[in-house]
């Protein structure tokens, strides 16, 4: 007998975590000296209250799912992939190539290019703390730590010495060809007669990335692929008795996570900032985390928390900008999230399975 | 490199290399009783906020560093709430701590001294000061040891001392005492400790504490020694890097202050890339050099120079068979 | 008459919706050896778990000596003169064995003092019950007798007057065995109390004093081990007489189905646990392979599923299986017809967070009947799981439940359905019956046989040698790596196939 229904272990536990998360933000708000519900007011009406809150609130939340997805299929195989930030900035790197070596016609074949670029830099980035992981048994968490750190200074080696164009003084690349550029959410509502803000930067690439919550959905639950993953993910001894190999799995498994996460570089380095520029992932790779925590690594729940993130992203651009709460507060937020939904999730679960085993014992009795 | 030159990289070396090891031994003793800890950089950056602000604000830099403790403590009570009381996944716990310290550090520098998430410059009794060792002055001119005492040696603030001191220290309590027993013990099998009538609870709650206050004297001397007031992310990854040493040293003392002192040593030759360019006659990139210690780590964990092998039971949060 | 070691009284704790102890007395006397045997899940462990602090009873008090005794952890037990050597030994595996024996018992702070005074205290009591281990060696590298030794040697140095032995034989030789319960009398000629938990009737008749019988969570009886007899204890562990044999007709084999000639394998620590092991297995006959745990039979069924890489050679009706490489895996084996109920099935046969239907297909979920195209037919593979639900009886009949809400008994059953029904050349299947309810282990060597009934090979292994005895044709013994004797079922009996087990050497010794 289950401990508890299934719609507590999905829905209820989430929200009561996300609720403490929430409301320990708004101590914290409020002992900084601001006022919780004026800060949150302020957040709405900056993040959704327009369509440029609107618009930025999706173009964060692109980013957001991506990563998020990223962790997710990593989860699935039992990975806890903390390498998303790296692996976003080579796929940065690979859009970049992509877009600057050569003068697109059109920006659907760019897009193309460039999708492909991301995710390849980005999948070869987490292969190899995949394959060490696979063959040598070496701990994913730690290598790809590292490798953000590797990525880093990589990223800052090629902007200063290689792509940065001659006389430039800030390490960034040229500004990417008119052909690359993607239609944003403006253009794309603009066909259909519908106003959308033309200064928000929400592009194609938020349709691509709930288009990759689909197939990722088709693939975890609906693929023998996906099977085989959560197999492995559930129970590596099993895994090896069915003849799944435990190395193929680790490595296509990092190899889809590093490339969905290579795939963010087309909304902020192609759809956005059109050029490359350090630290151009801002922190994504690891909000990623959360977002795929809270999501219950689900895609659909990774769209939602990667919506919600989005939110927060704005709203706390918002409260930056005109309250004297910095940007910080996201990251503070973040964290209590990633605690709440994550590390202390048994804090949450055990007194509402105790809960749902006396309502049980009732019934029986 | 002129032997002064060397005297002079060594000594930012041994300067570099106290935070790590510090931060070293604190995940060394939580990870030898079996919690593994990648939230040392958080905790050393509450540390280092919060001791810069009650430096600055009390002006008692030893108050500083209480309070750098307690906050660091506060931390790691958190994380071992999380992952020993509610044996949750402590590489989440972890994660989730850099993030909170990251971001309250800021929020709480800014509320407080409103000057962009730092605080204010230190000085005087503010900071701790270089202590220059006995007879420095005297031996100076000495030559060859006299440089290598009074510059090299000699003037480091107290907690480089201390630092230095507790790696005997921790090889001492770790070999040679009951409590080093137990908790070496419970890394590796908790139910052996259980059944022989030990907590296997308060033994990982005391390591977390011991990580504390290390992370704690740590993020202290960021804020108050190395420099003079907190800037944000001022750990600079320095946690991780202390993590890297850890697994470098495969979880042992000694080996714990070869590596820091070698990632110490490539931190202060990052400082100066005109002494490695004279010295092999090409220009190396600066980023390359910071990105190194974490390339070693990786070559480590890949197993191709000996393998590291953690504590069997890390990781895994306790829970009795039944 | 002085007052008993050990006084239960009204013991019962429940996990959950579970009851694993319901209201047990028991009360055994100074200076005695007192077995408690029951069916695996009968409470026995949890019972000696309660009172050696390691859970808290429901209800019920303790009397030690005659005093009433609170033991609320395993210290106040230790306080209390008690020592317990668990089924899993609960050994620091990279410390010494002296690092071992003085793990929470150290005089004061300083570890120097206590391990001069332990290795002294380790002589004295190595003299006294001829308990000779070397200090210095590390536990990884000593045998598992050794390694029990050690145990042992944990609770005397902790000066328990009470020894609780939990399935201390199951990891033994008969000759390690032996050499235990030596000790054990030994132990309690010097006055000290031994209780043994065992589900082995022969180690009850050969050891013990006295002995109670567990069913179900309740003490059924306590009885002087004189005065009964296996059948009697047999009758009361399972509440009804058993049918030690399996009815079925005599074997009528044909053609040699599997062939394995030579095989060997090494582990990753460089020990050899398959030493060059042959056999034949014909169409229509069980082959059963007896032996004490340990001496290669999970090697053998692993390398002959695919899941473990071996030297020699292997051929499934007269083509090549391969042992290395890509193709020696468990996905391979099962195209080729062979179909693995494994030792384990909660950490191999089963993914436990799976629905039942998910878990129908484990194994064989690229089976073009499961699939459509790119994607997996989830419906057509519910539909199959119902019909086998239904066929096996299998309860809870809900194939959205995950596998880790079924009994052990319902597990094993949706194991040996998705295994069995689709007609395998060769069934592989490991302790068929471990942690299974009677009526489920009826059903299941049922269906083992049915199968070999319409001709196809069944490889049996089984640490249980009743089992061997009732439901193989012909029986092969390993004994460290090694097939040690074969023998025709219906020619041999539990002493010479425990010769076998023991390694005393085949054919040339009679």
């Amino acid at each position: 007998m289950d401990k508890m229904p299934n719609w507590a272990d999905v829905v209820l536990v989430p929200l009561i975590s996300l609720f403490l998360a929430f409301a320990l933000s708004g101590l914290v708000i409020l002992a900084i000296g601001e006022n919780p519900l004026e800060a949150l007011q302020m957040m709405v009406t900056g993040a959704l209250g327009s369509t440029y809150g609107w618009g930025y609130t999706l173009y964060y939340a692109t980013n957001f799912m991506f990563t998020g997805l990223a962790v997710a299929v990593a989860f699935h195989a039992r990975l806890f992939n903390i390498g998303g930030e790296g692996q976003a900035t080579l796929g940065g790197l690979g859009v970049a190539l992509v877009c600057l070596s050569f003068e697109w016609p059109h920006w659907t074949l760019a897009l193309i290019a460039a999708m492909a670029g991301g995710a390849l830099f980005g999948a070869a980035w987490a292969a190899i703390p995949a394959w060490l992981q696979a063959k040598r048994g070496s701990h994913i968490v730690i290598t790809t730590i590292m490798f953000n750190f590797i990525a880093a200074a990589v990223l800052n080696y090629m902007l200063v010495n290689v792509l940065r164009p001659d006389g430039a003084m800030d390490p960034a690349t040229a500004r990417f060809p008119e052909g690359t550029n993607l239609p944003t959410l403006h253009d794309m509502l603009a066909v259909f007669g519908i106003p959308f803000s033309k200064a928000a930067p929400v592009n194609i690439s938020f349709l691509i990335a709930l288009l990759a919550c689909f197939l990722v959905w088709l693939l975890i639950w609906r693929t023998r692929l996906g099977y085989e993953i959560r197999a492995f993910g559930h129970s590596e001894s099993a895994a090896r008795y069915a003849g799944i190999s435990g190395v193929r799995i680790t490595m296509i498994a990092m190899l889809i996570s590093g490339g969905l996460a290579g795939l963010m570089a087309i909304n902020n380095v192609m759809g956005e900032a059109e050029r490359l520029v350090l630290n151009s992932v801002e922190g994504a790779g690891f909000i990623g985390i959360a977002v795929a925590l809270m999501g219950r690594s689900h895609p659909f729940g990774v769209a939602l928390a990667a919506i919600l993130f989005g939110f927060l992203y704005q709203g706390g651009a918002e409260l930056a900008l005109f309250t004297s709460i910095p940007r910080e507060l996201i990251v503070v937020i973040q964290a209590l999230v990633i605690l709440f939904t994550g590390a202390l999730d048994n804090m949450v679960r055990m007194p509402i399975e105790r809960i749902f085993l006396a309502l049980n014992r009732r019934k029986e009795g | 490199m002129d032997f002064l030159t060397l005297i002079q990289v060594l000594d930012s070396t041994v300067r570099l290399a106290t935070p790590l090891l510090l931060a070293c031994l604190a995940g060394l003793f939580s990870e030898r009783a079996g919690i593994f800890d990648i939230g040392l950089e958080g905790k050393m950056l509450v540390a280092a906020m919060f001791s810069a602000a009650i430096a600055y604000t009390s002006g008692s830099v030893w108050l500083g560093l209480l309070a750098g403790i307690a906050s660091s403590m506060l931390l790691s009570g958190l994380h071992g709430l999380a992952s020993i009381t509610f044996r949750g996944n402590q590489l989440i716990s972890g994660v989730a701590i850099n993030f909170l310290a990251a971001g309250m550090t800021v929020l709480v520098a800014q509320s407080w001294f409103g000057q962009g998430g730092r605080t204010p410059s230190l000085f005087g009794g503010a900071r701790f000061e270089p202590i220059t060792l006995p007879f420095a002055d005297s031996i100076e001119p000495v030559p060859f040891i006299g440089p290598i005492y009074s510059e090299l040696l000699s003037g480091h603030s107290i907690l480089v001392y201390v630092a230095l001191f507790c790696v005997p220290a921790t090889w001492w309590i770790l070999y040679r005492t009951r409590f080093g027993l137990r908790l070496r013990a419970v890394g590796e099998n908790p139910a052996a400790v259980d059944t022989a009538g030990i907590s296997v609870i308060g033994l990982r709650y005391a390591a977390v504490c011991i990580c504390g206050v290390l992370c704690g004297i740590a993020g202290a001397y960021l804020s108050t020694a190395l420099q003079a007031g907190f800037v944000k992310d001022m750990t600079a990854g320095r946690g991780f890097i202390a993590l890297a040493a850890l697994i470098f040293a495969k979880w042992r003392p000694w080996y714990a202050l070869a590596a820091c002192m070698l990632f110490g040593f490539l931190q202060a030759l990052a400082l100066r890339p005109d002494l490695i360019e004279g010295l092999i006659g090409i220009p190396v990139q600066v980023q390359l050099l910071d990105a190194l210690p974490y390339v070693l780590t990786v070559v480590i964990l890949a197993g191709f120079v000996g393998k590291a092998i953690p504590p069997r039971a890390g990781g895994e949060p306790y829970v009795k068979e039944r | 008459m002085s007052a008993p070691a050990i006084e239960l009284k009204g013991i019962s704790k429940s996990f959950g919706p579970v009851q694993a102890n319901k209201d047990i007395s028991l009360s055994v006397a100074r200076g005695a050896i007192h077995g408690i045997i029951g069916e695996n899940g009968a409470g026995k462990s949890t019972l000696m778990s309660i009172l050696y602090g390691f859970y808290k009873a429901d209800a019920g008090e303790i009397f030690i000596g005659g005093q009433k005794t609170e033991i609320p952890d395993s210290q106040a037990a230790i306080a209390a003169g008690i020592g317990m050597v668990f089924q899993h030994f609960k050994l620091v595996e990279n410390f010494t064995v002296l690092e071992n024996v003085v793990l929470g018992a150290e005089d004061g702070w300083k570890l120097g003092p206590s391990l001069r005074k332990a290795r002294q205290e380790l002589t004295a009591l190595a003299k006294e019950y001829e308990l000779n281990v070397d200090p210095d060696a590390v536990i990884e590298e000593i045998g598992v007798g050794m390694q029990q030794r050690v145990e042992i040697l944990k609770a005397l140095y902790r000066k328990a007057d009470i020894l609780i032995l939990d399935e201390p034989t199951g990891v033994l030789t008969p000759t390690e065995a032996d050499q235990l319960f030596r000790i054990l009398r030994r132990l309690r000629d010097e006055g000290k109390t031994i209780i043994l938990i065992t589900h082995k009737l022969r180690e009850i008749m050969d050891a013990t004093d006295t002995v109670s019988v567990m069913r179900r969570g309740k003490m059924t009886a306590t009885v002087k081990t004189a005065e009964t007899n296996p059948e009697q204890l047999a009758e009361l562990m399972v509440g009804r007489k058993v049918l030690l044999q399996v009815e079925k007709t005599p074997a009528k084999p044909g053609d040699v189905v599997l062939s394995a000639s030579n095989l060997r394998v090494v582990d990753d620590a460089g020990v050899e646990r398959l030493r060059g092991v042959s056999l034949d297995i014909r169409a229509g006959e069980i082959l059963g392979i007896a032996g004490v745990a340990g001496n290669g039979q999970s090697e053998l069924l692993e390398v002959l599923g695919g899941m473990q890489a071996a030297e020699g050679s292997l051929t499934l009706n007269g083509t090549d299986l391969e042992l290395v490489g890509p193709q020696a895996n468990g996905r391979a084996r099962r195209a080729r017809g062979i179909g693995h109920v494994p030792e384990d099935r909660q950490r191999e046969g089963l993914i436990m967070d799976f629905h039942a239907w998910e878990n129908n297909a484990f194994g064989y979920h690229d089976d073009p009947a499961f699939n459509t195209g790119l994607l997996m037919n989830n419906r057509a593979l519910r539909k199959d799981t119902e019909k086998k639900i239904a066929e096996y009886d299998i309860r809870p009949a809900n194939a959205w439940l995950t596998a880790k809400n079924f009994s052990g008994g319902n597990q094993q059953k949706i194991v040996v359905a998705r295994e069995i029904e689709r007609s395998p050349d060769l069934l592989l299947i490991g302790q068929p019956t471990r942690g299974v309810d009677i009526g489920a282990i009826e059903f299941i060597h049922k269906q083992i046989v049915a199968l070999r009934d319409a001709g196809k090979a069944v490889l049996l292994v089984s640490v249980e040698l009743d089992e061997i005895l009732g439901l193989a044709d012909r029986i092969a013994v390993m004994f460290d790596g090694r097939i040690m004797g074969e023998r025709d079922a219906g020619a041999t009996d539990e002493r010479e196939l425990g010769l076998l087990m023991a390694g005393v050497t085949d054919e040339g010794d009679n």
